[in-house]
């Protein structure tokens, strides 16, 4: 019996999951590492929902208070949501693609124990002295000051997190473009495989302007820069822009890979093709690009001017238009379809108009005169949660539904999923929906409590209840997952509508993926071939040896060493810790060290022969049956 | 054999040196380019170091350096090579970097103030 | 198996570097990763446009003041000729010859020191003159920009050496080629980046 087909006890699995570089595995990595953290900020939003429930409240202390909100910010966005969908695009993505893995196995590793032990460093940062408190924009005047390391865990934090999201995005874009399996052209990839193209490429220039910002922080705070010193000749705008610059981008980061999922499931749940694939794809490049053009409407009031205002407003309403293209092919798919209302369709039924409502109080804000009354207010808190929770939520609890199959051969629970979606459905309007009239009603956000008598009370007070609510539907959706571990194995294609060519692998996947290449012959590959009776894929290549990359315990080391050095850089300007400078060297030094075992060490991956090919297939198909 | 491997194929002895002429030539042509690069260089410097306008000077030495650059990026670099995969969209990768690098330059001279 | 036949001049692939799938993936990756490093610098070009000449009230530290035409000029022709040099390289390796192309990478080396020596005596005089990091928001502006920059070079320096110690004993073959091929792309890179630096730094800088 080949190594291939031993069972490992707990240890070895243990060890298996640290090394690994199979994106299979890494992609429930994600999965897991993404919802703790969902978790976790979703705890922080309790708390201040609580806090906000009545006036004048002492719940939580102001300063407290901050920290929440800060944490709740950064977490969702960059530990959670970010995560999550990186955990479908390393699932899908070479799947969907017919490939074996990604173009670089080991950085695809290196990005999530980066991404992983940023996420730590920062979520540390409550036990040691203070999490940051200065908003998740972190703007200069006010963290630059900010006493105790909060701030320093912050841009540490990020700046080792955000490194591993850049280099999983490269590997994303490379991958798409050059493991693509015979017959399959750019026009033909599935519109998930675009938009985690086009989210990459956005991650890929995004990213180092916060990078940058995070770095100039990093020297005023710690080494006497003085980017952002206005006594010196700094300015604090110059933040503003980077963080910005990064920061528009970043939620369309977020949501293509939202709209991605939304188009594969779709068609799924209607039976009919995507309608308007080619403007579906155009549409995506063109949101990608204007993404970049209009970061400055987060900074209408800053004082930039009329014209500087103009341009960035044009700008922002333009992008509703491809948005709204979108929404509409979305809409013609279902227009005449066989409508199967599973969970994940009642996850996208109720994306549309949640997402369309968040998009046109974007498109209101988008007017700079009417932003400097809704600027800082709750309107704007209302907006940016419906299009994210009605987005991406959305789009992650129902892609849930619809690949766990994938990720795990075991179908989720359909009653226990359409109760999770009403209950935290009805949730979350009631959460944010009377926000839009707190914010116009004039309650600022980034408040810790409001006086009575202003008539705020009651729709703060509605807006908690709602938030319990979304509680109790994350905490049965958790419970939906945890009973599909001993649920029956949901075998190949289970909804019986796949269309793509992830759906078209027997279950459970092999660690090779493809036995043999596939042959594309047209957009919908698996669907052309169901369509002409083939109980499989057409072969590109018959059965040979595979290469396959070994494991690696390098891209965790590489990690923690950072992990270390961070620490060291935090207390370096204390004047009472002189031994942080020994940490920061010796976090250094295990890094380095480590990449240049790497370099020096070949590392050739190893090859699978057709023998073994067999018989790890009828250990996992044949005589064994499903696993 | 995997399929993937790269097939080892040896060369007639007429296309080997067809092969090593056309490197020789191409590598002459890299020279030619370097020359062209040194010289730019000498211009952008001479023009600064005479005194000529100040509105002069500023557009010209920023095109010299723009060519230069797209000199280094397509020539010594090899993007112009049509054998390089996929050649035209790394070229698309890096035409996006410059154009947001440009509005970077825009919104940094123009929208930040004291 | 790629990574033990013996090549010869005969059966060398024409684009070694593209000739398997890895090194096909590596210069694709790496292309993607300049295009990245662009923007990086873009936005260190930005600040430092921004922040130009600003300092406390009464800094005696302008960029006409400080900036001296020779040096930059001097380095200027060091890093563009190291360019070449790597160039030279690369032709080598496409014609199988080993130790041509250790030769010139190891121009390339001294060349890019050269380079790096008189940049740190720059920034020493600089300090000495008392325009320290610290001085103000110009001075942090310009060391983070130019000192970005020279850090990319050391980083290059090392990834140069590193490869030709370790290859040393090996010759050439498709596993290593796409590195030289690679690192080679990373030393244009910075020299492009050099074109940018001296052209509004220096020489625009000398002029106000």
């Amino acid at each position: 019996m080949s190594s291939y087909t031993q069972k490992k006890g707990f240890g070895a699995n243990v060890w298996d999951y640290i090394t690994t570089v199979d994106h299979k595995k890494l992609a429930v990595m994600y999965l897991l590492a993404g919802t703790l953290f969902f978790a976790i900020a979703g705890f922080e939003a309790l708390l201040m929902r609580i806090q906000l429930m009545k006036p004048n409240n002492d719940f939580i202390s102001a300063g407290f208070f901050n920290e929440l909100l800060t944490m709740h910010g950064t977490t969702m966005l960059f530990l959670a949501a970010t995560p999550l969908l990186f955990a479908f695009m390393n699932m899908l993505v070479p799947l969907q693609i017919g490939a074996r893995d990604v173009a670089f196995p080991f950085l695809n590793s290196l990005g999530f124990w980066l991404f992983f032990l940023g996420a730590v460093f920062l979520h540390l940062s409550f036990f040691m002295g203070g999490a940051p408190d200065a908003g998740w924009t972190s703007y200069a005047s006010l963290s630059l000051y900010s006493p105790g390391h909060g701030i320093d865990f912050y841009v540490l934090g990020l700046q080792i997190s955000g490194a591993g999201t850049l280099i999983s995005g490269l590997n994303f874009i490379v991958t798409i473009i050059t493991m693509r399996a015979p017959g399959m052209t750019f026009m033909r990839m599935p519109l998930f495989t675009w938009t985690a193209l086009v989210s990459s490429a956005l991650i890929l220039f995004a990213f180092p302007p916060l990078t940058i910002g995070l770095l100039m922080m990093l020297f005023d705070r710690m080494f006497g820069g003085n980017f952002f010193d206005h006594t010196m000749g700094g300015n604090t705008i110059i933040w503003e822009h980077l963080f910005w610059i990064f920061g528009h981008p970043e939620v369309y980061i977020l949501i293509l890979p939202a709209f991605g999922l939304f188009s594969e499931i779709i068609p799924a749940f209607s039976r009919k093709r995507l309608f308007g694939y080619s403007s579906m794809v155009f549409a995506t490049i063109l949101i990608g690009f204007l993404g970049f053009m209009v970061w400055a409407h987060h900074m209408f009031t800053v004082g930039l001017g009329p014209t500087a205002n103009a341009i960035f407003a044009v700008a922002t309403m333009a992008i509703a238009v491809p948005t709204g293209m979108k929404v509409f092919n979305w809409i013609l798919t279902l227009w005449g379809g066989s409508i199967k209302v599973t969970t994940p369709m009642l996850y996208a039924l109720g994306f549309i108009p949640s997402f369309v409502a968040g998009g046109v109080t974007g498109v209101m804000q988008a007017s700079a005169p009417l932003d400097y009354q809704l600027h800082d207010s709750y309107f704007i808190v209302a907006h940016f949660h419906y299009v994210i929770v009605g987005g991406i939520v959305t789009a992650i609890f129902g892609s849930a539904h619809f690949y766990w199959p994938i990720f795990f051969n075991r179908m989720l629970n359909e009653t226990l999923g359409k109760l999770t979606f009403w209950i935290f459905f009805i949730g979350f309007h009631l959460t944010f929906f009377v926000q839009h009239f707190l914010g116009l009603m004039g309650m600022p956000r980034r408040v810790f409590t409001y006086m009575e008598g202003q008539g705020w009370d009651q729709f703060n007070f509605i807006s908690t209840i709602g938030a319990l609510m979304m509680g109790v539907g994350v905490i049965i959706m958790v419970i939906n997952c945890l009973l599909s571990i001993k649920g029956e194995p949901a075998g190949r294609d289970p909804w019986g509508d796949g269309r793509t060519l992830e759906w078209s692998i027997p279950q459970p996947i092999p660690f090779y993926n493809f036995r043999q290449t596939p042959l594309v012959r047209g957009l919908d590959p698996w669907w052309i071939e169901k369509q002409e009776g083939n109980k499989e894929m057409t072969f590109a290549e018959p059965v040979g040896d595979i290469h396959m990359p070994n494991n690696s315990a390098i891209p965790f080391v590489i990690s923690l060493g950072m992990f270390i050095a961070a620490f060291g850089a935090l207390y370096h300007p204390d004047a009472d810790k002189p031994w942080s400078i020994y940490i920061l060297i010796g976090g250094l030094a295990i890094t380095f060290g480590a990449m240049i075992f790497r370099s020096v060490k070949d590392d050739h991956g190893f090859h699978l022969h057709k023998e073994e090919i067999l018989e790890i297939e009828e250990h996992l198909y044949g005589k064994g049956g499903n696993k | 054999m995997s399929s993937h491997d790269t097939p080892i194929v040896a060369k007639s002895q007429a296309q080997y040196e067809y092969d090593r002429h056309h490197n020789a030539v191409h590598m002459r042509k890299q020279v030619m380019n370097f020359a062209i690069m040194i010289f730019f260089t000498f211009i952008a410097f001479a023009v600064v170091a005479a005194d000529f306008s100040k509105y002069l000077i500023f557009p010209l030495i920023l095109l010299l350096a723009g060519v230069q650059v797209v000199l280094q990026l397509y020539a010594f670099m090899h993007l112009e090579d049509k054998k390089t995969h996929f050649g035209g969209v790394i070229g698309f990768f890096m035409w996006m970097g410059i154009l947001i690098a440009f509005t970077f330059f825009l919104a940094f001279l123009t929208i930040i103030w004291w | 198996m790629d990574f033990n036949t013996k090549f010869t001049p005969h059966t060398w692939p024409d684009h070694p570097e593209q000739a398997t799938m890895e090194g096909k993936n590596k210069v694709v990756g790496f292309w993607i990763f300049l295009a990245c490093e662009v923007v990086l610098f873009a936005s260190l070009f930005a600040t430092y446009l921004a922040l130009k000449n600003k300092g406390p009230a009464g800094m005696e530290f302008t960029t006409q003041s400080l900036f001296e035409l020779p040096l930059a000029f001097a380095m200027t022709m060091l890093l563009l000729t190291s360019s070449l040099t790597s160039v030279y390289a690369i032709y080598h390796m496409r014609n199988f010859n080993f130790k041509a192309m250790q030769t010139w990478f190891g121009i390339t080396l001294l060349l890019g020191l050269g380079f790096l020596g008189l940049e740190i005596y720059e920034f020493y005089h600089y300090v000495h003159k008392g325009f320290t990091f610290d001085q103000s928001a110009f001075s942090t502006a310009f060391y983070s920009l130019v000192g970005t920059h020279g850090f990319h070079v050391t980083l290059g320096l090392v990834w140069i050496s590193t490869l030709m110690i370790r290859n040393a004993k090996r010759g050439l073959n498709l596993y290593n080629a796409p590195k030289f091929f690679v690192a080679a792309l990373y030393w244009h890179f910075i020299d492009v980046v050099w074109v940018f630096i001296f052209t509004v730094v220096y020489l625009m800088g000398v002029i106000g």
